[in-house]
């Protein structure tokens, strides 16, 4: 371990002075508008420590992926930012996670609240057993985001667009959303999430239960979209990561080793366990 | 572009006041549930457990010849009317028996009148006022005062309240489940076995299921007309037999045991079935050696909550005719009988307010019996479970 | 001889020959074997398919001619059936150890024989049910013979009282010519259940919401066996309850709203019946309201509903085809409940929908019917196996599309797990 740790110091040579979270080298063509601020987040299930020190700043309007082997914590962060951890009894978080100024963990902070502005997108496509335009008009109408039925065709119609679906099922806008295709049924869901509006969208390995054109397409949807909407994505796949992402972060045992910018990453990661896992030594 | 969380948390209160409110009426509804379980067994409890006690009064017998011609002679005028008549006809009887008796006069604890035990009980009663006076002098004198009751437990019907007992109910009962089980245990299983690991997959085996699950689903005043119609009327078996009751109930049981038996048989893992069939075993040594041996703690689970079922049906028993007047224990298959269900029903229907009491009080032994079968299945099922 | 001798005789002599089977098979396999040839089977194998066929057949033989004896009246002398099935017996036993050959598969031969005693024991639950079918259609049969279909269908007035002496050959002597209108038997029994239906549905359905998706572990597994206790208890301890606690109860309430109300309202029933069904709704409705995937849930609440939005808008449409299936199930057992109603409700025909008033129900007509003291052939007794045919039908149908829809629901769940 000590000599690990020794190896990631003979790695580091600081060009510049880093405060915890932020990336070791900078994407010049990102935005650097600050989204989620994480500061020393441990979290356990039980009496297992699942999640260790994480800190990290989650810049706006980019997409940030996380990778790393499973079990490595990735989905588990990933769910601390929009409090889904909330639904499983035995888990216990500690830290800050820091979104507009607000701990999201604060006992004042409303889940429900937080989640309207931090959206998710799950690893597979779960459209609610409803008609493909409920699926998307049901968030929007709860929120009272539309009060006319035009209007809500309407958003109904640009989540769709925005999701590229709209082509595909503008007339069987009626039939039950679990009639789509695994690929379609995904980008409903994406469409489902977006409709509400968020600021942040968390996506949990949203392509692994897809085959490789539904994935591209899903792929070219992230690029899109991230000029509206903050993404963060976790993902299996380190091509797709270097694909889509402008910022990565790579996660070991419950610890972020190392966050920096993707091409850096790809090319020159600045720990050794990094450069393990992206020359495929493990994981 | 998009709200605060201020915002938000703002417009939120509302839907967080509506889904607050769910809450609470769903746990209220599971409240509710519960408090007509505790309502229920507490109105059982008032109304039955004064029937353990039965008042008995010390009165004077004398045993003389007029007393064998006209038993109420043997007590005095004024407690004549206060004790038992079925207790004053069981005079000649004792004397007969018993010689000696002959001549004497003691004093005697002898069975109360059930109008004597409901006045004790504090329960409105048609006692007139110089008898309530009377027993309230002999209660005063210790002469008269509430004994457990021995007699619910070992006599049959009567007409007499304060002679009527649970068991020729309790008998009819036992040895009407016999029938059952002794029918529906090894029909069942054999079922659930052909099912679950012989049958092809088939048209006649999908009827087969399909059909054991409708049969769940009868109402069983159905089975009752079954019984009258196939057993008595066409195979001329006795009617109010334990036999018969059996035999209906049996096949009503039979869809519990079959769908209790086959889940226990597959709960048990393929592999084991492939490991013994990769030893060489055939289909049935797989199932015998193996699969029913592993299963079998489930079968038994699943036969004592049928059992337990059977034991408190009561439609089906009385059409053909199992709520007949049983004042004597009878240990025949082929004898007329009753079952505790069918008792607490003819109770139920006596205008007596001491029956009323008797109803509650058979009600309770039978409940006592249910709970213990059924708490008995729920350990044997936590005992035996096991996860594969 | 008595039966039970010649019972007891035909016993002790297959029981003879069945154990001489056994033995000699299975010594003639042993030689076989010592004398060093390979056998398809174990000498135990072999023994016991001597023994199968020693005392099958003349079980079977000897069941059969008993059955004709006893039910179609066949004079066949007990002697000779006894002295020929023991005949079979001993030519079986004669077979069987011919069989005990080094090629002959006795393993295959008693696996064939168990398949085919275990396929008779899954026909018992067919017969069973053509078993009812067959009675209540046969004797309904008789009951339209005598009294018109249509009238009983859609009469309006349920008058039995003079059939037994029609029957008896006095028809004229009675006042009146007894009447079967039906209608006030399936209207009295619709208002009953209706009455349990809106206990048991809210209740159940609720408490079932409660237990899957908010209550602590530790409140639902409490929670649920003592549910099941509800359902446990009889029929005729609820009959009790209902006429002895509730009804008067109904009463006293009703008195004090400035209404008149029977004793023997369907009320009182129809309450009690409904607490009764609250453990059918709520325990398979928590199995379905479990059954929806957790992913349904999370997808809603990523969304920011809250949790009640949840259940009413993504969970409860998602299990609602099994809460339907549930609900159907629940009505036909409300419709076919004996117990309750004949202890509690009415014995009134009575065509009212005033639940204060007394009301009867099919269940109650036909327990009336084949109680009294009227015989067998008499159009009332009959008309019991009439009212039954229509609960039977009913109940039937509500299963299947129950059973139907439950499926329905099983397989959109699998399916959708892509």
């Amino acid at each position: 371990m000590n000599q690990q740790t020794a190896q990631i110091d003979a790695h580091s040579a600081p060009n510049h002075e880093r405060s915890p979270g932020q990336p070791v080298n900078h994407n010049e063509d990102a935005n650097h508008a600050l989204s989620i601020r994480v500061r020393d987040l441990n979290l356990w299930y039980g009496n297992n420590q699942a999640l260790k020190n994480i800190n990290i700043d989650i810049y706006q309007k980019n997409v940030t992926a996380l990778i790393g082997p499973s079990g490595c914590g990735k989905s588990t962060f990933l769910r601390c930012l929009n409090r889904m951890n909330d639904l499983i009894r035995s888990v216990r978080v500690q830290g800050l996670v820091e979104m507009d100024g607000r701990d999201v963990n604060d006992a004042k902070m409303d889940e429900v609240a937080l989640r309207r502005r931090v959206g998710m997108v799950f690893q597979k496509p779960n459209p609610f057993p409803k008609s493909i335009y409920e699926n998307i008009a049901y968030a929007p109408r709860m929120h009272d985001l539309v009060s006319r039925k035009a209007e809500q065709d309407e958003l109904v119609e640009q989540a769709l667009r925005d999701a590229g679906l709209w082509n595909e099922v503008k007339d069987k806008l009626q039939e039950p959303g679990t009639s789509l295709s695994g690929g379609q049924q995904q980008r409903l869901c994406i469409a489902r999430a977006i409709a509400v509006k968020p600021d942040v969208i968390l996506m949990d390995e949203p392509t692994s239960a897809l085959d490789p054109i539904s994935t591209a397409t899903i792929e070219d949807l992230m690029d899109k979209l991230k000029k509206q909407f903050t993404i963060i994505t976790v993902t299996h796949n380190m091509q797709q990561a270097a694909r889509v992402a402008d910022y990565t972060a790579f996660f070991h045992l419950g610890e972020m080793i190392e966050y920096n910018d993707t091409r850096m990453m790809f090319s020159n990661p600045h720990t050794k366990k990094a450069e393990d896992y992206i020359t495929g030594r493990y994981g | 572009m998009s709200q605060s969380f201020d915002e938000i948390t703002a417009q939120l209160k509302r839907r967080h006041r509506k889904s607050a409110r769910l809450k609470w009426m769903s746990m209220g509804a599971l409240i509710l549930a519960a408090t007509f379980l505790v309502v229920f067994i507490g109105d059982m409890l008032v109304k039955g457990l004064p029937a353990f006690q039965q008042a008995q009064i010390q009165v004077e017998v004398s045993y003389t010849e007029q007393s064998m011609q006209i038993p109420p002679a043997a007590v005095s005028d004024e407690a004549r009317s206060l004790v038992s008549r079925g207790y004053l006809r069981l005079i000649p009887g004792r004397m007969r028996d018993n010689p000696e008796l002959m001549g004497t006069t003691r004093m005697e604890w002898v069975l109360a009148d059930s109008e004597v035990d409901q006045y004790l009980k504090g329960h409105y009663t048609r006692l007139s006022e110089s008898h309530k006076r009377a027993v309230d002098r002999l209660k005063e004198a210790g002469r008269a005062e509430l004994k457990f009751n021995t007699r619910f437990f070992t006599s049959g019907d009567s007409k007499m309240p304060e002679l009527a007992g649970i068991a020729s109910a309790a008998v009819g009962t036992v040895l009407t489940l016999i029938v059952t089980m002794a029918v529906c245990f090894p029909i069942g299983v054999m079922t659930a076995v052909y099912l679950e690991e012989f049958a092809p997959d088939n048209r006649l085996t999908q009827i087969i299921e399909i059909n054991i699950n409708n049969l769940a689903a009868v109402p069983s005043i159905l089975f009752g007309l079954l019984g009258l119609a196939i057993y008595i009327n066409f195979f001329g078996v006795p009617r109010s037999t334990p036999l018969v009751g059996g035999l209906t109930l049996a096949l009503m049981t039979l869809p519990v045991i079959i769908i209790a038996t086959r889940t226990a048989l597959r709960s048990v893992p393929d592999t084991i079935r492939q490991a013994a069939f990769g030893v060489g075993c055939s289909r049935w040594q797989v199932v015998r050696d193996h699969v029913l041996p592993l299963s079998l703690p489930g079968i038994m689970t699943g036969s004592i909550i049928g059992l337990a079922q059977a034991m408190g049906e009561t439609a089906p028993l009385i059409i053909i005719g199992m709520v007949a007047f049983i004042p004597d224990v009878s240990t025949s298959f082929s004898n007329a009988a009753t079952v505790m269900p069918a008792q607490i029903f003819t109770w139920a229907g006596e205008p007596e307010r001491a029956f009323t009491e008797k109803t509650a009080g058979g009600i309770l032994v039978l409940l006592a019996v249910l709970i213990s079968l059924n708490a008995c299945a729920v350990w044997m099922r936590k005992k035996f479970e096991r996860r594969w | 001889m008595q039966t039970n001798q010649i019972f007891l005789l035909f016993c002790g002599v297959l029981l003879a020959l069945g154990l001489a089977a056994f033995f000699m098979a299975r010594a003639k396999a042993t030689r076989t074997r010592a004398s060093g040839t390979a056998m398809y089977a174990q000498p135990d194998q072999y023994a016991w398919f001597s023994v199968l066929i020693t005392a099958g057949p003349a079980v079977l033989v000897s069941a059969v001619g008993a059955f004709a004896m006893l039910l179609l009246g066949a004079e066949i002398p007990t002697l000779y059936l006894l002295a020929s099935s023991l005949a079979i017996a001993a030519i079986g036993l004669l077979l069987g150890l011919k069989q005990v050959r080094p090629d002959f598969h006795a393993r295959q031969a008693i696996e064939r024989v168990i398949q085919g005693i275990l396929a008779a024991a899954a026909m018992v639950s067919i017969i069973t049910t053509l078993g009812i079918l067959l009675s209540i259609v046969f004797e309904a049969v008789r009951f339209f013979q005598m009294q018109s279909f249509w009238e009983f269908i859609t009469g309006t007035i349920w008058n039995p009282g003079a059939s037994f002496l029609a029957a008896a050959g006095r028809g004229d002597e009675a006042g009146s010519a007894a009447q079967f209108g039906s209608v006030p038997l399936f209207v009295g029994t619709f208002i009953i259940t209706l009455i349990a239906m809106m206990v048991a549905i809210p209740v159940g359905l609720f408490s079932a919401i409660y237990m899957a998706e908010f209550a602590p572990d530790r409140i639902r597994t409490l929670a649920k066996p003592v549910l099941e206790v509800l359902a446990g208890i009889p029929t005729v301890v609820y009959g009790f309850f209902a006429a002895i606690t509730v009804a008067p109860i109904v009463v006293d309430i009703a008195g004090v709203l400035g209404l008149d109300a029977s004793y023997s309202n369907a009320l009182a029933p129809g309450l009690v019946m409904g607490i009764m069904i609250i453990p059918f709704i709520s325990s398979l409705s928590d199995d379905v309201i479990t059954a929806v995937p957790d992913s349904m849930r999370q997808g809603s609440l990523a969304l920011g509903m809250t949790k009640a939005e949840t259940i009413k808008s993504v969970v409860l449409p998602a299990s609602l085809p099994g809460i339907i299936s549930a609900s159907l199930l629940a009505v036909s057992r409300a419709l076919g409940e004996t117990m309750i109603v004949v202890m509690a409700a009415g014995m009134r025909p009575n065509l009212t929908a005033n639940p204060l008033e007394d009301m009867t129900t099919v269940t109650v007509r036909i327990v009336a019917a084949l109680t009294g003291d009227q015989e067998f052939e008499s159009a009332e007794t009959l008309s019991a196996f009439a009212l039954g045919l229509v609960l039977f039908v009913v109940t039937l149908a509500l299963n299947m599309v129950s059973v139907i829809m439950i499926r329905r629901f099983r397989e959109k769940y699998r399916s959708n797990n892509l």
